[in-house]
């Protein structure tokens, strides 16, 4: 697993679900759609990654399609570090 | 034609009664809702109706008829009564939009319980707040959220049951049992416990400026106005597959998603999935959809993402859109005509009216940008905010209500004082600003305190800085809505740090996460400015509003003479 999407996985874990939820979540699990992020709560997660990565993702970019698993957002971060 | 034919001759000639009449209401008998809305239909052979097509996220389907609806009502309510609850003790739902919510909504109103449905995004302050308020007897949850539960539960000596109905192979700790609808035997007869129209029924939360949120507690009696409006507003016909996109954690979900629709006897949608414009319009395209019910936040989301994407799908089976949450823009509306061929019909109401009391009606032309006009069975108008009299056409005022309609909320929960704060001259002051038109019509102008309509939801200031300065490196703050193009407001918050934080990236998304764990996403700011001290009165107290004012680009005004508000 890259390193990147590794890291966007365990934050997502650590912050969005209960400490001994038994759900799986891996890199191809809807975030959005399935309800563990919602709208609302996207603005933290982009905060998270642009802090992480030193990138700006434009509000237009930050959808919830784009927000809908980690290969998903790890696309995105990698688009804007390509910037 | 539709179901309200002439909007100026039912204005003319209504009357409550004649909603009465339709519902067949007994001059004496049971009012139970729970019986309006199910068995009544069963009785009347119409028990094989499609009732509910529920979908989730994955796209699992589930149908069920309303004979269906009626055993599996009978069964909460049976197991309600098992355990003990009884009539008039709180029973708590807190879960996503699962079959369960709705059942176990119906099934605590047929044996005679207040239920209190609570949003399931909501965290461990946000529960405990409401529950202690309530003496909340019963909580209806899944294993997925139990665990709040779980963190608060030596605080709430009066929750004595919680059922978690998606147990299996899950371990249940104190006070829990599971109860699976699916595997528990059938319960042919249950008869509805017997209320008035003045019996309480649900038990609402919403936020206010000051102090925690209050309780609106509702009557049986809502039904009259939630069934009418439902039928003449909505203009649901007997084909009809409706979709309410609302959550049953907030009003619009029980008045517009259980009550006015099943009362009316009507097929409705359930998604329980996340947002997403393609998701959306695949739902109704598959289930042909024909009165969408939902809010200007995702309207404005949809009409980001473009009128390729509808077009790319079948919506012809779409006749009638309405919204409701907070105002609908002008562009919103006529995108919708573009892109849907159909106007949205916006819609006014509070979680204290119980049901619409200002609407744009099927026949009647839309104005877009404009809320519309009183429904028929209620005496609207924009008052003075010092003497409350009537204001001339055009000048902006308070949006008051003459009391008396069937859905007025009854009592806040042990909160007579504001409740009775609410009422002032002989109307129901509802906290908004607005004009009316030379044609009647209701144009929304802002709110007349500091709450914060974030997409849709209230969230109160108060409840944020509470929760704020509890973070460890905040020492004193301040929150306010700032504008947003989707979400009409967010959540900001100025803060002043202790000594030896930093305002940096990290401390603000520690803050963030941390008012999202602990009232809920809604609250979380969505921006933080560090400041190095709050602006206050002479007197100490912040002022929130000048903060408010400068995020909104209005006139602070000359600060030296200001007072405590």
């Amino acid at each position: 697993m890259a390193e990147m999407e590794e890291t966007i996985l365990q934050y997502v874990k650590d912050e969005y679900l209960e400490e001994d939820d038994d759900m799986e979540v891996d890199n191809d699990t809807p975030l959005i759609s399935s309800g563990i992020v919602d709208s609302f709560s996207m603005v933290s997660l982009k905060t998270f990654l642009e802090k992480k990565y030193k990138i700006q993702i434009p509000d237009a970019k930050a959808t919830p399609e784009a927000f809908d698993s980690v290969h998903k957002i790890a696309a995105l971060v990698r688009e804007h570090q390509n910037q | 034609m539709s179901n309200i034919g002439s909007y100026e001759e039912r204005r003319k000639s209504f009357d409550w009664k004649e909603a009465e009449r339709e519902l067949g209401y007994p001059e004496n008998g049971n009012h139970n809702i729970a019986w309006y809305c199910v068995d009544r239909h069963c009785e009347k052979g119409r028990g094989g109706k499609t009732a509910l097509i529920w979908e989730g996220h994955a796209g699992e389907e589930k149908r069920f008829t309303f004979d269906d609806l009626r055993l599996h009502t009978n069964a909460f309510a049976a197991r309600f009564r098992e355990l003990g609850v009884e009539p008039g003790e709180r029973i708590c739902l807190f879960m996503d939009k699962i079959p369960e919510l709705y059942f176990s909504f119906l099934g605590g109103l047929k044996m005679g319980g207040i239920v209190q449905p609570l949003f399931s995004a909501f965290g461990e302050d946000s529960l405990i707040t409401r529950l202690e308020d309530a003496e909340t007897r019963a909580i209806v949850t899944t294993k997925k959220h139990v665990r709040k539960v779980r963190r608060i539960l030596d605080r709430l000596p009066h929750l004595q049951h919680i059922l978690v109905v998606d147990a299996d192979g899950f371990a249940l700790k104190d006070r829990e049992t599971a109860f699976d609808y699916e595997k528990a035997p059938p319960v042919e007869t249950f008869p509805a416990h017997a209320v008035t129209p003045e019996s309480p029924s649900v038990l609402h939360y919403t936020s206010g400026t000051t102090g925690k949120p209050k309780g609106a507690l509702h009557v049986h009696g809502s039904l009259v106005s939630q069934y009418i409006t439902t039928k003449w507003v909505l203009d649901l016909q007997d084909d009809d597959i409706y979709w309410c996109t609302a959550d049953p954690g907030w009003v619009t979900g029980t008045s517009y998603g259980i009550i006015g629709p099943w009362s009316n006897g009507c097929t409705q949608l359930v998604l329980d999935s996340g947002f997403g414009s393609a998701r959306w319009y695949e739902f109704m395209q598959k289930h042909r959809a024909t009165v969408w019910y939902s809010a200007p936040t995702a309207i404005r989301l949809l009409m980001r993402d473009g009128t390729e994407l509808v077009q790319k799908h079948d919506l012809s089976s779409l006749r009638h859109l309405a919204s409701v949450g907070e105002p609908l823009n002008a562009e919103a509306v006529v995108w919708s005509k573009e892109a849907f061929g159909k106007e949205f019909h916006d819609t006014y109401w509070q979680t204290e009216t119980g049901c619409m009391v200002l609407c744009n009606y099927p026949g009647l032309p839309v104005k877009p940008g404009s809320m519309g006009k009183p429904f028929p069975g209620i005496e609207a108008g924009v008052v003075d905010p010092k003497n409350h009299e009537p204001v001339k056409q055009g000048t902006v005022g308070l949006i008051a209500l003459r009391p008396g309609w069937p859905s007025m909320f009854r009592a806040y929960w042990n909160n007579e004082k504001t409740y009775n704060e609410k009422f002032q001259n002989g109307w129901y002051i509802c906290g908004d600003r607005a004009s009316i038109d030379e044609d009647g019509y209701y144009w929304f102008v802002g709110r007349d305190d500091d709450v914060i309509n974030t997409g849709g939801h209230l969230v109160g200031p108060f409840e944020i800085e509470s929760a704020l300065i509890e973070h460890e490196a905040v020492a004193e703050s301040a929150a306010v809505g700032k504008p947003d193009k989707v979400n009409m407001e967010v959540v900001k918050a100025f803060v002043a740090l202790k000594p030896g934080f930093e305002p940096n990236d990290d401390t603000e998304l520690s803050i963030m996460n941390f008012i999202r764990k602990k009232l809920s996403p809604l609250a979380m700011p969505q921006e933080i400015e560090f400041v190095p001290s709050l602006p206050k009165t002479r007197s100490g107290k912040i002022l929130r509003r000048m903060l408010r004012a400068k995020e909104w680009g209005e006139e602070i005004g000359d600060t030296s003479t200001l007072e405590d508000d």
